[in-house]
């Protein structure tokens, strides 16, 4: 019978059984998902995003959309009612990184795709108050200024393809064209209108 | 799950919960002292010591009641690889009992204000029917039309009785269920900037505004009747089956300044009103419809 004492004071020990104690929920919940067919196998007719949609996505990443939004319908009825369908892991097989978030300050946007008009995104993102009054969201309005040079646009996408996005050599040599020129928030409202958007097997109803 | 992955699951969770239950026990055995003495582990830092007592009892049974409860939750719900718990309970299912019930309590209702038309709704007797209507509303319209649908820049106002594609309840409803594209065409290379001023200012004297200096109006008026009158008319008063604005009240969606206008002749209009059809079903649709009626119909 191993004492206390022998653990104390034997630090790598310490360190051995405490790798086996927490490794017990790791191996047993998360390990067995990179193997199941429920969620590595893309839902059916799930389409990349185009270069414009990833730069826009990288924009909202890097705005910091993610820490007051989810992307994330969870199966109840209160949240389906409002949002869609509830989200299914093969949604989000080519999504490097996730942008589920944790905490919703705005609402969720998983199926905001289409909901709005561009003018509604663009007149919101560039002053939130000047469509819903009520508003706390911050305004964006150096999207409408700042020009895309689609100088990584290509680079981004060819690391995806590592990760198993299955980009297209075409999507790829055309990427820099694609966006360069365009503004912040014609990649930004382009990525929020695919939102939900990007296969058709749900039906968005709400 | 494979058959694999159901085992390795089982085999690591159950061994991390037996596992817990050993070591829980097994400390126990090997305590030195059964009660609380003053007897310390035997060591001292900087003149701190350390009683040597044993785990308290409350504190002990906790920790087995977390291993009886731990088993206990993996006999009832799926947690055991492809054990599916006795309950047969899933996330899924759950969410199409709460989904089934909520049909069998609101169908009968939503049927009810369904067969009712639109303007038998604004009677006071059916108030709930618009209440929920005004609810649906605020969920689903009023981030573009204003929580009391009174509207923002370019986004329709509600409320007054100015109308771009009609206002009486079928079209309201058409509106809703199959959406709207506005088409004003940018006329800034026809026109050039002097046509697109010129034209500006005479639109703004249809309204009743004071023309803009330095612009010809009579001009103003050629490019309008030329260009304009197939969708505005040829007084300026808009078209219903267009969607395209009277030019001779106040009702600006855009602005009724010089600029706004000017803007909106040189780049042109698309206001987009999404079609709800796919969104929301015929039944909630007929009561925003309802609703966003009596706005106006007050």
């Amino acid at each position: 019978m191993i004492k206390h004492e022998t653990i104390e004071k034997n630090i790598g020990l310490m360190i051995l059984l405490i790798i086996i104690v927490i490794s017990g929920g790791g191996l047993a919940e998360i390990v067995p998902l990179f193997f199941q067919s429920s969620t590595t196998k893309p839902i059916e007719g799930l389409r990349t995003y185009n270069a414009l949609e990833l730069e826009g996505r990288d924009i909202y990443i890097r705005e910091g959309c993610h820490v007051c939004h989810t992307q994330m319908i969870r199966p109840f009825r209160a949240e389906t009612e409002r949002y869609g369908h509830y989200s299914t892991a093969n949604e989000f097989v080519w999504e490097h990184p996730f942008l589920w978030g944790s905490k919703r300050t705005g609402p969720d946007l998983a199926r905001v795709g289409g909901r709005y008009s561009d003018d509604w995104q663009k007149a919101h993102l560039y002053n939130p108050r000047d469509v819903v009054p009520e508003s706390k969201m911050p305004s964006y309005p150096w999207l409408f200024e700042n020009k895309l040079t689609g100088k990584d646009t290509a680079a981004k996408m060819t690391a995806l393809r590592k990760l198993g996005v299955p980009y297209t050599d075409e999507q790829i040599s055309t990427a820099r064209e694609d966006v360069q020129g365009k503004t912040e928030i014609d990649a930004l409202v382009s990525y929020l209108q695919s939102l939900g958007k990007t296969h058709s097997v749900y039906t968005n109803q709400r | 799950m494979s058959a694999f992955w159901s085992a390795w699951v089982t085999v690591i969770t159950l061994a991390v919960i037996f596992g817990c239950a050993w070591l829980l026990f097994a400390t126990r055995k090997g305590e030195k002292f059964k009660e609380t003495t003053d007897q310390t582990v035997g060591h001292a830092f900087d003149g701190i010591e350390e009683f040597d007592n044993p785990l308290p009892q409350w504190w002990f049974y906790l920790f087995v009641a977390t291993v009886i409860f731990g088993l206990g939750y993996l006999m009832l719900y799926p947690g055991l690889g492809n054990f599916k718990g006795l309950l047969g309970w899933t996330s899924t299912n759950q969410w199409e009992a709460e989904m089934q019930h909520a049909e069998e309590v609101y169908r009968p209702v939503f049927a009810k204000y369904a067969a009712l038309s639109i303007e038998d709704l604004q009677k006071p007797e059916h108030e709930a029917g618009l209440k929920m209507g005004q609810r649906m509303f605020a969920n689903n319209c009023s981030v573009c039309h204003g929580s009391a649908g009174t509207g923002a820049i370019g986004f329709p106002n509600l409320t007054d009785s100015d109308w771009l594609y009609g206002g009486n309840p079928a079209t309201i409803k058409q509106t809703i269920t199959h959406g709207r594209t506005g088409a004003m065409p940018p006329w800034g290379e026809v026109l050039g900037e002097d046509g697109v001023r010129d034209v500006a200012s005479y639109v703004m004297t249809l309204s009743g505004q004071d023309a803009v200096a330095g612009t010809d109006i009579g001009n103003g008026e050629r490019q309008f009747q030329a260009l304009c009158t197939a969708c505005h008319g040829a007084d300026g008063e808009g078209m219903h089956a267009l969607g395209a604005p009277n030019l001779t009240d106040d009702v600006w969606l855009y602005g009724s300044e010089f600029k706004n206008i000017a803007h909106t002749i040189r780049a042109g209009r698309a206001g987009v009103m999404p079609a709800q059809k796919d969104l929301l079903s015929e039944d909630k649709i007929h009561l925003i419809a309802a609703y966003v009626y009596s706005l106006s119909n007050k």
